[in-house]
């Protein structure tokens, strides 16, 4: 027995929707209209809607408030950058288009296995702790992450053939330059969207309701059967190898990497996405993703004065509208324009009562 | 009355056995030497002051507490140190003095958590919503609509489980505790904080769940009309020791359960 | 051997300033459940007025560390400020994680504030703080600053466990740390606690400056967060919420931290260099977390059911 009615027929509206967009991006992206700027913020909101919905996952959905999310995008970027360095090297798939393709999609799969697995070892003992607690160990990882990473000698500091103070010189193994970036943009809208509807069937699976019982009362989650303890593993690792997935997509958007760029600031920078969109909200997620991308970049210049905005409006939020701009909200797109039809239909009976 | 005696002389296996169980905090007693055996199908009342120990009896039969001392046995199995999950996979599931639902979560929700263990499909069908998820989501929705049923909830399906009435919310934690298949169901003062319609409610929906579950109860409560109603055996303890064991009329007239909940008698 | 005890020594000065550090942690920690994201900033700003305040203190005649006393006074307004203005709006209609969230909001905010107002390039006190002579020991040399910061320390604590024991605002936090529905009901003014427990903590934070940059006379933006995180670790180590805690792993971890930046190099081989000694402080955290997170001096308390 297959999907009931109901849920094909909004399947394959979604689908539809979806494959427009994509479509449209494609045709935008290898007419390379769009200027290298405006590429680079939209694989950067990509990059943060896959680390904003994933840190949902366990902030929102696990209720466990993780503070080290961007330590598993390290993971992911350095795996991406040094395998594909490696192959390079090696002459290994080594050439452009559909080499670079094959290549990518291996790093992308490598990135998120080892970034999923960091995710099982910090997991399994960080999660003991609750709350509070919580916060700071995975804090304490990601940290620990980065100042590893950093003083590993070919890949932090002096890195990669070249020498220089923190960032590593890999010149992209991964081959993206502006061309390809905007030839790679429906791809990489695509490794979104999946990765988006694969969170999404793990919320609407009894894997999804065994996290958020867990979130709602963890005791009473025991007392009806569930292991805590690996569901919350579960649920952690798995929304690490997205982070390391995106991880991966940032390796490929820089020349260079700096783990500066990937530790407390950047975790704090998804954190704060996620609870503007809505802890709860995969919608409000890739909402505040995709706005907060755009504006960060936009406000580059005004660094200092942005974040304290952001404070400011965090604070506010917390005592006013805790739960985010839009709570606990999903759009829909058949419940969008089921309200739509509705009212045609409405008048529709109408009509045929007076006839 | 002595403890620690069998309940009935004819009993084959009990559903669980419970052999002089004790829990030490720090220097204090919270249980003491607490025996108890419990058979197919059979209900059993355990009362007692406020304090006296009651819900940490619960607590250490469903794996919240490490017993200290003693053992418990579930169909023939060990029992002491299994996690809670685990002793709720065994056959034990239990409710809660301070309901423990899902708050978030629909009243179908609510079910279905519990049910998790009788879903067949794994990761990688949940991911990509194979032939299996659809299969096994339907079975099971179904499974959980019947059960809902029985508590006359199957209206209030897709309601959110906090704004269901206290009396509603109370039937729904025990279809949940339901739904995890046990046999042994442990009810932490169920007819708290109802009125007397919804209490001779809840004591239909006992009766139709024992007739067709055929699981036996364990019962915490401070209503005696309910206690003398429905238990077949009745074990008073106070300060953690058993003081008193037997059936309603006996208990009532025991003088230690007298001077255990009034004082004593000059 | 008098390089150890050379070594130890700077530790304990070190560990003497995460000490007070940690106290405020705990403190606060103790009374509202609140992990205070925000309080390695109140340093910051300590440190802040002492640059501006130095130079007047020095015109009037004054040795540099009278400045503290202004230190402390703003350090504690900040504080108490914060408190009000954003810790207890939301304590009365959030959850813990909001809470949490509005601490690292706050902390946020006072670092990107300090750097709009005095730019994230360093800024150094020029004047000596403590003018003390040094001590030598056989072969030991303390200078004027080590002893003075310990010796600051430790009678800044005890004067906290007299007023903590024999006062009655001191009984009053103890009170609401343990059960503030009870305290309410014993007539206490809870709030007006609260508020006592962040001033007196920012003021412990700014007394850390001054030992601090008696040391180390460069103030940034960020250097509350690093000193702050440690201080942390410290404060859990000892056992959080627990105040002798505090001090205990206050200075646990500045002799570890001394020692194993002095140490680690030779006795592992250069594996572990100097760089790695913040790691060595996270790991810390993370073991007392998995193998005790009730801390050296706590108790246990699990959930009621």
């Amino acid at each position: 027995m297959k999907m009931p009615q109901e849920i094909k027929k909004a399947s394959t509206m979604n689908l539809i929707a979806v494959a427009i967009l994509l479509g449209a991006i494609a045709w935008l992206g290898f007419a390379q209209v769009f200027s290298s700027y405006i590429v680079g913020i939209f694989w950067l909101s990509c990059i943060g809607i896959i680390m904003a919905t994933s840190l949902n996952l366990t902030n929102g959905f696990l209720g466990q408030m993780a503070l080290g999310h961007a330590g598993f995008m390290l993971i992911g970027a350095y795996t991406s950058a040094l395998l594909s360095l490696a192959m390079v090297r090696a002459d290994v798939l080594a050439g452009d288009g559909v080499q670079q393709l094959i290549r990518f999609v291996i790093c992308l799969v490598a990135s998120a296995l080892l970034a999923g697995l960091f995710g099982i070892l910090v997991g399994i003992p960080a999660l003991r702790l609750r709350g509070d607690y919580l916060a700071i160990i995975t804090l304490g990882f990601g940290e620990i992450i980065r100042v590893v990473i950093q003083g590993i000698p070919w890949a932090g500091a002096d890195g990669l053939g070249q020498g220089s103070a923190s960032p590593v010189l890999y010149k992209t193994g991964l081959g993206f330059n502006n061309a390809t970036k905007s030839h790679y943009m429906f791809f990489i809208a695509l490794l979104t969207v999946l990765c988006v509807a694969v969170i999404l069937t793990f919320i609407r699976s009894r894997f999804g309701r065994a996290i958020i019982s867990i979130r709602d009362d963890e005791i009473a989650s025991a007392a009806s059967g569930i292991d805590t303890t690996f569901y919350k593993v579960m649920g952690f690792a798995f929304s690490a190898m997205f982070a390391g997935i995106a991880g991966s997509i940032f390796a490929a958007c820089y020349s260079s990497l700096n783990t500066g760029n990937m530790g407390f600031m950047a975790s704090v920078n998804y954190f704060v996405m996620v609870v503007f969109g809505g802890m709860g909200s995969i919608t409000g997620s890739i909402v505040a993703a995709i706005g907060l991308t755009t504006l960060n970049e936009a406000l580059r210049s005004f660094d200092e004065y942005r974040m304290l905005v952001y404070s400011v409006v965090l604070v506010l939020m917390m005592i006013f509208r805790p739960t985010g701009l839009m709570g606990t909200y999903e759009f829909s797109l058949t419940k969008t324009l089921g309200r739509f039809r509705g009212k045609g239909a409405g008048k529709k009976q109408e009509e045929e009562v007076q006839a | 009355m002595d403890n620690g005696t069998q309940l009935s002389t004819d009993r084959e296996t009990p559903l669980i056995k419970v052999s002089h169980l004790g829990i030490t905090f720090g220097g204090l007693r919270a249980v003491n030497d607490f025996n108890l055996e419990i058979g197919e199908n059979e209900l059993v009342g355990l009362i007692g002051p406020n304090g006296a120990g009651k819900t940490t009896v619960f607590n250490l039969l469903t794996g919240v507490y490490v017993p200290t001392e003693g053992d418990y046995f579930f169909l023939g199995q060990r029992m002491n140190g299994k996690k809670t999950h685990q002793v709720v996979q065994s056959g034990i599931a239990r409710t809660f003095q301070n309901i423990r639902l899902f708050k978030q979560m629909t009243v179908l929700e609510n079910v279905k958590v519990a049910m998790n263990p009788y879903y067949s499909y794994n990761l990688f069908s949940a991911l990509f919503r194979t032939g299996k998820y659809w299969e096994s989501e339907a079975e099971n929705e179904a499974k959980a609509r019947e059960l809902l049923e029985i508590f006359n909830l199957q209206d209030k399906a897709d309601y959110i489980a906090e704004n269901l009435p206290y009396g509603q919310q109370r039937k729904l934690e025990i279809a949940r505790a339901l739904a995890t298949g046990m046999k042994l169901l442990l009810l932490d003062e169920p007819a708290a904080g109802m009125n007397p319609t919804e209490t001779a409610e809840l004591l239909e929906c006992i009766r139709i769940i024992r007739q067709r579950f055929n699981i036996s109860i364990l019962l915490i409560e401070h209503d005696m009309s309910l206690v003398m109603k429905i238990c077949e055996h009745i074990i008073v303890i106070d300060y953690g020791t058993t003081i008193a064991r037997g059936t309603p009329e006996e208990i009532s007239s025991d003088p230690k359960v007298i001077a255990a909940y009034l004082g004593e008698e000059d | 051997m008098s390089e150890f005890i050379q070594q130890a020594i700077n530790g304990l000065r070190m560990g003497s300033v995460y000490a007070l550090i940690a106290l405020g942690y705990t403190m606060v920690y103790g009374i509202i459940r609140l992990i205070n994201f925000a309080h390695g900033d109140f340093i910051m700003v300590g440190a802040y007025t002492m640059i501006f305040v130095i130079p007047v203190m020095l015109g009037f005649g004054l040795p540099a560390w009278t400045a503290v006393a202004a230190a402390v006074i703003v350090a504690s307004a900040v504080g108490v400020t914060t408190e009000a203005v954003a810790y207890r709006p939301v304590r009365k209609r959030g959850t813990r994680m909001s809470a949490l969230i509005t601490a690292i909001a706050m902390s946020l905010f006072l670092e990107n504030l300090a750097q709009v107002l005095f730019t994230s390039n360093p800024r150094v006190i020029k004047a000596s703080i403590f003018s003390l002579p040094a001590v030598q020991i056989g072969a030991v040399k303390i200078d004027g600053t080590t002893l003075a910061t310990i010796a600051i320390a430790a009678v800044t604590m005890v004067g906290l466990q007299l007023f903590i024991h024999k006062t009655k605002m001191g009984r009053a936090m103890r009170a609401v740390s343990e059960d503030k529905q009870a305290s309410i009901l014993m007539g206490i003014n809870v709030n007006r606690t609260i508020t006592l427990t962040f001033a007196i903590g920012s003021a412990l934070a700014a007394v850390a400056a001054l030992m601090y940059c008696a040391q180390y006379p460069s103030v940034m933006p960020t250097m509350g967060s690093m000193l702050g995180l440690k201080a942390f670790v410290a404060a859990v180590l000892g056992g959080i919420g627990i105040m002798p805690g505090a001090m205990l792993g206050g200075l646990t971890i500045g002799l570890v931290e001394s020692l194993s930046k002095a140490y680690s190099a030779t006795l592992t081989g250069g594996i572990i260099t100097s760089a790695f000694s913040d790691a060595v402080v996270f790991g810390i955290l993370i073991i007392v977390l998995l193998v005790k997170p009730a801390g050296i001096l706590g108790k246990n308390q699990g959930e009621k059911v």
